[in-house]
């Protein structure tokens, strides 16, 4: 069997439904498997969203995301996806063609070390030099890539290996002796954290994306409920409780709500459960949190003890975890902490002017939960588009809110969005956009139209790049340094893929507008002309203590 | 504060750049650097000295190298007992009448001479870092005309695969 041939039986053995990618020469024996192999390919406009959409078909199922692209620019085009991937730890498998194995080395055309460039950003990558490595690389990759913290993996594969004939001989197990994940949680750490959970008058669970991954929300409900406990997720972490639970406190850190900050720095306890103190949590870390021990839940050992001390160290799978800390903990008192919680939340409530004559785009964030029932898939893009998304839109499922945390991506949420559909068909997917971010991979547009994805994406137009705008006005003296944006007219632009563009101007439009788009079977961009100097807040200024907030004058 | 990390590592191309490639990326400070085969052909044993500042960092160090899929075990033996060793190789110009001077010093730092000709010898040590310093300060007597010297290897005294 052909090297190309092997790698689609392997992907066939993987359970591939779909494959996102791009063509070139160095994949071109692959290419011409994928021809009749029977796995759907979608043909993206470039390798950045190839591998966005793989990332967001991985999100939103739970599955291998999976991508393809031929050597040199076709691989390095991948690269931001996969970082992002990386960043958040997504499972994500990439396929990149190589040049011939004797031409490595030689500056090639269309050469690249893609194995040298992607090492920082893959959880582990290979070149395969022989096709009798193929197969359990490839097998290798796929357990990598999902197992433990997952990530992504990449294959380099030298177009002279897809053409070699080898047998196919797909390996019974996978045996890495460096790679063992602990998954389950060790009894004696479990018994110190059940003691200090029992002690504390004023916990707080800080959830991240870990639970998401791990499936464990509905541990981390009970957990919640039984104890009475409230809970603050992070960004990733945004559906792995519901936001609407009288125990939650919606989302910390830097544009988080004030009574989730306040009850992080007032409390004395912080059970972190797959979460990592990065910094836009955090704010300045030797402010954060002063009087609360910590207990931290995580699969991935580096995550404990980097940024903060950690008194409770858990390495393992959070479900394992919170399972057998519900067996052995007795509930704390929390009542009067949930009172001076409760008072915060009312004190300090998420709001904007509702009054203003111009659109508002938390508004529009609100009629979207609303038209969806608030059950869509919601991708976002980066900037005040995805801060607003993560305030204002109430998820109550994990795998619904998939954005690009850790590295922050614009351009992510449109191509997460086609990959989401195509895992979860039966669901709206929204892609909440910024008028800059769009721009970086507008080209799918023709990816959604051709292959009939109905993808919604609601673009919350304010002429800006709008956070780094926001930033200028408050700490660079008003000094707008080439955030001011000149934009294309994007309903005429959607109209010429193929796809619905709707203008909305008015706040009495955007009902009807979302009902229309959502009521439709086509792609649809909506391009909401928001009031263009409208900023997120609460806001903690980068490098303050997270109780420093900016309210913006709102509360 | 140095510490002396022994790392069992895969046998395959490019695990010497991860390696590298973590201490950089993560602004962790090598001092130095061994690598080798072992009696396992398909395993290589590195050794690295490491300038931790702090407890957390040197503890992040050794998680983030578990972490890397082609490492197989990291020990830190500055908690054990353990040998180390550098090799040190000199080239000396030197004139007939120093030659009584350097063999004595030979003797005396149990160093081997492995070359003389005419007006230039070859010295090897192999020994702690501060018993070749010593060495070497001794040597600056003569003119140095080419020096080479290892990272440092290190064993644990006790341990071992089936100890
Ligand atoms: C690829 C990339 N380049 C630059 C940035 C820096 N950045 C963060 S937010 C932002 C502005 C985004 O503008 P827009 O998409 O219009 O969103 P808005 O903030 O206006 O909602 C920029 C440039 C980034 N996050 N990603
Ligand atoms: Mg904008």
């Amino acid at each position: 069997m052909k090297g190309a041939q092997i790698l689609i039986e392997c992907l066939k053995k993987e359970n591939v439904e779909v494959i996102f990618g791009y063509p070139g020469g160095q994949v071109l024996p692959l290419f011409d498997c994928l021809y009749d192999a029977g796995i759907r390919f979608i043909l993206t406009r470039h390798e950045q969203a190839a591998a966005h959409a793989a990332d967001g078909f991985a999100r939103a199922s739970g599955k291998v995301g999976l991508c393809i692209a031929t050597s040199g620019p076709g691989a390095t085009n991948l690269t931001t996806g996969l970082a992002t991937a990386f960043m958040d730890s997504i499972p994500v498998v990439a396929i990149t063609g190589q040049v011939k194995s004797h031409l490595i080395g030689n500056d090639a055309f269309q050469e690249a070390d893609v194995t040298g460039i992607t090492r920082s950003i893959t959880k582990h990558n290979y070149l395969v030099k022989d096709i009798k490595e193929l197969a359990r690389t490839v097998r290798e990759a796929f357990y990598i890539a999902s197992t433990g913290r997952p990530g992504p993996v990449l294959i380099d594969v030298p177009s002279d290996i897809q053409a070699a004939d080898a047998e196919f001989i797909w390996p019974a197990n996978v045996e890495i002796r460096g790679y063992n994940p602990t998954y389950i949680a060790h009894r004696g750490q479990i018994k110190k954290a059940a003691k200090l959970i029992q002690k504390a008058k004023k916990p707080v669970l800080y959830v991240g994306g870990g639970v998401v991954i791990s499936g464990a929300s509905a541990e981390i409900l009970q957990l919640a409920e039984t104890l009475q406990i409230p809970v603050t997720t992070t960004l990733l972490g945004l559906g792995a409780f519901p936001s609407e639970h009288s125990l939650s406190l919606g989302m910390l850190g830097m544009h988080g709500t004030a009574y989730a900050n306040h009850a992080i720095m007032d409390s004395d306890l912080i059970i972190a459960v797959g979460a990592r103190f990065d910094d836009r949590v955090t704010g300045r870390v030797d402010t954060f949190a002063p009087n609360a021990k910590v207990i931290h839940i995580d699969i991935d050992p580096t995550s404990i003890s980097k940024n903060i001390h950690v008194h409770v160290p858990i390495v393992a799978d959070a479900k394992d975890a919170l399972a057998q800390l519900f067996d052995v903990v007795k509930a704390p008192d929390t009542k009067d902490w949930l009172k001076k919680i409760d008072s915060w939340k009312k004190k300090y409530p998420l709001s904007y002017k509702k009054d203003a004559a111009k659109l508002k785009p938390q508004y529009i964030i609100e009629e979207i939960y609303q038209v969806t029932n608030g059950e869509a898939i919601i991708t976002t893009e980066v900037g005040q588009n995805q801060m607003w998304a993560a305030q204002w839109y109430k998820y109550s499922k994990p795998r619904t809110f998939l954005s690009s945390g850790g590295l922050g991506t614009m351009g992510y949420g449109f191509p997460a969005a086609i990959g989401a559909k195509i895992a979860r068909p039966e669901k709206t997917v929204f892609d909440i956009a910024g008028d800059g971010s769009i721009q970086m991979n507008i080209q799918e547009l023709a990816t959604a139209v051709e292959n009939k994805i109905p993808v919604k994406v609601a673009i919350l137009n304010n002429c800006y790049l709008g956070m780094v705008r926001q930033w200028q006005e408050l700490f660079y003296n008003k000094r707008y340094s080439y955030t001011k944006l000149c934009n294309p007219d994007f309903v005429k632009l959607a109209e010429s893929y193929g796809a619905v563009g709707i203008k909305v101007t008015k706040k009495e439009e955007v009902r009807p507008a979302l009902e229309k788009a959502v009521n439709t079977d086509k792609v649809v961009f909506l391009d909401f002309h928001i009031e263009e100097e409208e900023n997120v807040f609460p806001m903690v200024p980068a490098g303050q203590a997270i109780n420093q907030m900016l309210d913006g004058g709102l509360a | 504060m140095k510490h002396t990390i022994s790392v069992l590592v895969e046998n395959k191309p490019g695990v010497l750049a991860r390696i590298s490639g973590l201490f950089s990326a993560r602004g962790f400070n090598i001092d130095s650097l061994a690598v080798g085969q072992t009696h396992d052909l398909t395993v290589s044993c590195m050794t690295i000295i490491v300038n931790a500042e702090d407890e957390r960092i040197l503890e992040q160090i050794k998680k983030q190298l578990n972490k890397l899929i082609d490492v197989i075990s990291v020990i830190d033996l500055t908690k054990k007992e353990f040998i180390e060793r550098e090799l040190l190789l000199i080239k000396l110009g030197l004139d007939q009448k120093d030659r009584k001077h350097l063999e004595s010093l030979v003797e005396k730092f149990k160093a081997h001479s492995l070359f003389y000709k005419e007006k230039i010898a070859i010295i090897e040590i192999s020994s702690q870092k501060d018993k070749i310093d010593e060495f070497l300060r001794e040597l600056t007597k003569f003119k140095i005309l080419e020096l080479v010297r290892t990272g440092r290897i290190a064993m644990d005294k006790h341990g071992g695969k089936d100890a």
